[in-house]
């Protein structure tokens, strides 16, 4: 099996991405030069000291920032080169191929459990009643389907990130990036979520990138960067 | 699925009473151009009762209404026999307060020909004046129902059939009662005067054979202007169309109140705007990192537009509908007249509909503005 990935095009693969705020004596450089390859299966961190670069980072593979130089591609697709966008409608590139997973799961307060999943189907093209159909099964597959009905205060900080991980799971993305994903979590729960992240990209062959300052999942995951004033270190 | 429809449900109570907050603003609002209209309207009232077409009065004055008018009676017999006048009656204003039921009840008293024009338009109840003396005819507003007896100077007035909406410029209701006794109640003296002038060789009567206007309801194809000019012929008369005296009650005699109404209602709308601009931004902004986690799971531009301009929609014609509501139901309790015209209410609503929509193109302005990345990170 690690022969077969070997061969296969790296779900994220950056070249030389760097990204600098400010000109002159103000300039600041965030991402220097970073280059990294992220294998399907891969469940990979990004740890760093704060200011480091790992949220800058997060944002550029996430398409919501620009870099200032560098070349990207995501599933196979170039969608940056020479530090700029080659790929129209960033956004739905996002919807299709992205999942995100957020730190305080950051669910629709006034969608329950389903909808918030569903509601991401939707936005894809899906119809009422096939969106909450999938919905449901991602619910269960991510073990809080007797949760369907309940609102996001309504769940403890477990369960809301379980749906969480399914609205990011619902367009079958096959990249997740997950900013501090249980941060809010303690360690049982933490370790439940981590090993779900892993049996996701497992098993829907998917690539995971966290940030995490999380010391307690450190074992969950294939690869560690450390990022430093910018520069990428395994 | 409708994010702004799932918005409102989810948080119904505050939703509401927000929209009941804005619908008491709009209410007042509504009240405003209600009482504003009302003002007019009543302004208008006693002038159009009569139903004709010329005012004669004294020479170089606008009255009745605007300034004092005093004529001869017999004004009335020159006017009818002007080419082109059908019917012409005298006619007395003054306004009296007379005691009923141990309070002070204020009434605008007209003074007119029961068989000529100048009497009440339309008797709601009871039946209009038949006889010379002490009958009279009062409004609704005034509280008086048929048969109460009512002091009037020196006579006491039965009331036998009452109007409906007829009151002064001033809001005073209306009664009417026969000429001869309304000259009496204005031009006759209190006695211990009337012994004084009788002592110094006078009358004791000021003035019986006065009236302060005669009005004429002119043939079909006359002309007003042309009836006018030939009653200004008599010098000591001056006549005013129907038309102009229209123009003088809300142009002279209301006009100030008017204005000072309509312009609280602009401030009042203006006012009403600014709420809603703000209820508006603030719905959209409280609502930031929803936006920003919706921008960043990718959905489009419309949703989050629909999301904010449907949800200012809603706020804005929900707490119309209630303001609207409140105040048809409330303006008959109101002291003075207030007239809901479907136009104006039509004009607030569109109005509405407008300060929403530029108020969710604020929000909408910040949402699209809003990074996604704000949705990363607590």
């Amino acid at each position: 099996m690690p022969d077969e990935k070997a061969t296969q095009p790296p779900l994220v693969r950056l070249r030389n991405l760097s990204k600098h705020f400010g000109e002159g004596e103000t300039r600041v450089d965030a991402l220097r030069d970073v280059s990294l390859d992220v294998q399907a299966g891969e469940v990979i961190a990004l740890l760093g000291p704060s200011g480091s670069g790992k949220t800058t980072l997060l944002n550029i593979i996430g398409c919501i920032l620009d870099p200032s130089s560098g070349t990207m591609e995501l599933d196979g697709e170039l969608v940056l080169r020479d530090g700029r966008w080659v790929r129209p409608n960033l956004r739905r590139l996002r919807l299709d191929k992205i999942g995100f997973i957020f730190q305080f799961h950051n669910l629709m307060p006034f969608l329950d459990a389903t909808d918030n999943v569903a509601l991401v189907l939707q936005l894809a093209g899906a119809d009422s009643r096939e969106a909450r159909l999938r919905a449901l099964e991602l619910l269960d597959y991510l073990e809080v389907g007797n949760r369907r009905r309940s609102m996001p205060a309504q769940l403890s900080g477990g369960e809301a990130q379980r749906v969480a991980i399914a609205r990011a799971l619902a367009n079958q993305p096959r990249i997740i990036l997950a900013d501090e994903p249980t941060a809010a979590l303690d360690s049982k729960r933490a370790g439940i979520v981590m090993d779900l992240l892993r049996k996701v990209a497992v098993e829907r062959d998917a690539a995971i990138i966290a940030v995490t300052h999380d010391e307690k999942i450190f074992d969950r995951f294939d690869k560690i960067f450390n990022l430093r004033d910018g520069r990428l270190d395994v | 699925m409708n994010l702004a429809y799932r918005d409102i449900r989810h948080g119904l109570g505050r939703f509401l009473l927000t929209c009941v907050g804005l619908g008491l603003l709009l209410g007042v609002v509504l009240a405003m151009i209600g009482i504003y209209r009302g003002l007019v309207v009543e302004a208008l009232t006693i002038a159009r009762a009569p139903a004709v077409d010329l005012w004669v009065v004294e020479a170089n004055t606008r009255g009745p209404f605007a300034e004092a008018s005093r004529i001869p009676a017999d004004t009335r017999e020159a006017i009818a026999r002007i080419a082109g006048v059908v019917a012409a009656g005298s006619i007395t204003y003054q306004t009296v307060e007379a005691e009923y039921q141990d309070r002070k009840l204020r009434l605008y008293v007209i003074g007119y020909e029961p068989t000529r024009p100048g009497g009440p338009p339309e008797i709601e109840e009871g039946h209009a004046i038949a006889r010379s003396h002490f009958e009279m005819v009062a409004d609704r507003s005034s509280g008086l129902v048929l048969k109460d007896r009512v002091r009037l100077g020196r006579d006491t007035f039965t009331v036998i059939g009452s109007t409906r909406q007829q009151v002064s410029s001033g809001g005073d209701p209306v009664v009417y009662i026969t000429l001869q006794d309304a000259q009496k109640l204005q031009f006759d003296l209190a006695p211990p005067a009337a012994r004084i002038q009788m002592a110094r060789g006078g009358t004791g009567s000021s003035g019986r054979d006065t009236v302060n206007a005669v009005v004429a309801r002119l043939h079909p194809n006359a002309s007003p202007d042309a009836v006018a000019e030939t009653v200004q012929r008599w010098k000591h008369l001056a006549a005013v169309t129907q038309e102009e005296q229209e123009l003088i009650l809300t142009r002279s005699l209301v006009d100030r109140a008017r204005r000072q109404i309509g312009l609280f209602t602009s401030l009042l709308l203006a006012v009403s705007a600014v709420i809603i601009a703000l209820i508006i931004y603030t719905m959209t902004m409280e609502k930031l990192k929803q936006i920003a986690t919706l921008k960043l799971i990718g959905a489009p531009d419309r949703t989050i537009i629909g999301m904010i301009v449907q949800q200012a929609l809603a706020l804005g014609l929900i707490g119309f509908a209630i303001g609207a509501t409140l105040i048809a139901s409330i303006k008959d309790y109101f002291p003075r007249r207030v007239v809901l015209e479907p136009d104006n209410v039509l004009a607030l609503g569109v109005i509405v509909v407008v300060v929403c929509l530029l108020a969710s193109a604020l929000g909408v302005r910040a949402a699209l503005r809003i990074d996604p990345a704000t949705a990363l990170g607590g």
